[in-house]
């Protein structure tokens, strides 16, 4: 009987530590895991304040660039810093809109823009779309943080096609 | 009454009989520069933005929007204050505008936009009146430290250098005419050319 106690009770020791035993190997693990993830901290010790970055800067090229997939809202090629988009006015609109891209030479924002919810066409931007940012954005002067591994269609029917051939 | 006013009218036009009129030159020479000099200082505190910003109308509306724009705060640290764009350089032109600033008292005074709610109801008008005055100008007050003469295209942006070196430069447009809001909020611009 007190055999048996004394196995229970170093079955219920084993129980109990394997766990933490294990969570020490794992959190071992897991701190240079989590240092090589990338992030705005760049591998900084936990304890440790890290200088922060240069902030990047607004792109301003005024050059469109490729849309990685048909449906991807453009992005913004110019900086948009203190362009108002409020109650009371919408600064984008001022070189964006219907009327105003002749003497902008802007490109107008795409007619769904000015539909409502039913497919009815407004006169105005639709509120709905009303505030660009919420789609449309500049790009930073950044390096990126983790690598981007997405392929567009287009050069994945490329991809496709070209194995077909050499089989 | 009557009697004392007489008196004092005779004084003024009678010679004088007492002082010498070396002693009433050299007199008339000091106290010129006395309230000339005091005239001008008084001035030119009123031309400051601690003045401006002493009425809170000022204060919380229009210098708390300015300081998140570029005349504020910028890589150089060269900013603009109130009376940089607000009030003409020249001296007759300054006084001309200052004399017109005695409506602004009087709103002070009543209190015509001594809420946040007020000053956004007149924001329009007062908008306007900014921008009918530099546009009469030919926006003066953005030149006086923006000097087109001197500007290199080069360093702009494409769009910027292109709307610089045609529309400004014939002189088609000026300053006004597309930098609105750029120190303070905009009003409802509907209406506005160029919205």
């Amino acid at each position: 009987m007190k055999n048996l106690n004394l196995a229970s009770i170093a079955g219920l020791m084993v129980l109990v530590l394997a766990p933490v035993f294990m969570s020490f190997n794992a959190n071992s693990a897991d701190k240079s895991e989590i240092n090589t993830v990338a992030t705005l901290r760049d591998h900084t010790e936990i304890d440790v304040q890290k200088e922060p970055n240069r902030i990047p800067k607004v792109i301003n090229k005024d050059i469109k660039q490729t849309r990685n997939y048909p449906m991807q809202p453009p992005i913004i090629p110019h900086t948009t810093r203190s362009y108002e988009v409020n109650k009371n006015n919408n600064k984008c609109m001022s070189c964006h809109s219907r009327q105003r891209t002749e003497e902008s030479q802007a490109p107008m924002v795409s007619v769904t823009h000015y539909m409502n919810r039913d497919g009815n066409f407004l006169a105005e931007i639709s509120p709905r779309r009303y505030f660009c940012n919420q789609c449309h954005v500049t790009q930073l002067d950044a390096k990126p943080l983790v690598e981007n591994t997405f392929i567009d269609m287009h050069s994945l029917m490329k991809q496709k096609t070209t194995s077909a051939k050499e089989h | 009454m009557k009697n004392l006013l007489m008196i004092g009218w005779r004084t003024l036009t009678k010679p004088s009989g007492y002082y010498s009129l070396g002693a009433l030159v050299i007199g008339g020479f000091i106290a010129g520069i006395i309230f000339w000099g005091g005239f001008n200082t008084a001035l030119e505190v009123t031309n400051t933005e601690e003045f401006c910003i002493s009425c809170h109308e000022m204060e919380n509306n229009v210098y708390e929007e300015m300081k998140t724009t570029i005349h504020f705060s910028n890589r150089s640290g060269v900013r603009a204050t109130c009376p940089d764009c607000h009030v003409p350089h020249k001296w007759t032109d300054k006084i001309a505008r200052k004399m017109q600033a005695s409506k602004e008292v009087w709103g002070m005074l009543f209190g015509t936009i001594n809420t946040r709610e007020k000053f956004l109801v007149h924001r329009k008008r007062l908008a306007q009146n900014e921008w009918e005055r530099l546009k009469a100008n030919d926006s003066l007050e953005c030149r006086n430290c923006h000097n087109f003469d001197y500007m290199d295209f080069t360093e702009q942006s494409e769009r910027a250098a292109y709307q610089h070196s045609t529309a400004l430069a014939a002189g088609e447009k000026t300053c006004i005419d597309c930098h609105k809001g750029i120190a303070h909020q905009l009003p409802d611009m509907k209406g506005v050319e160029g919205w």
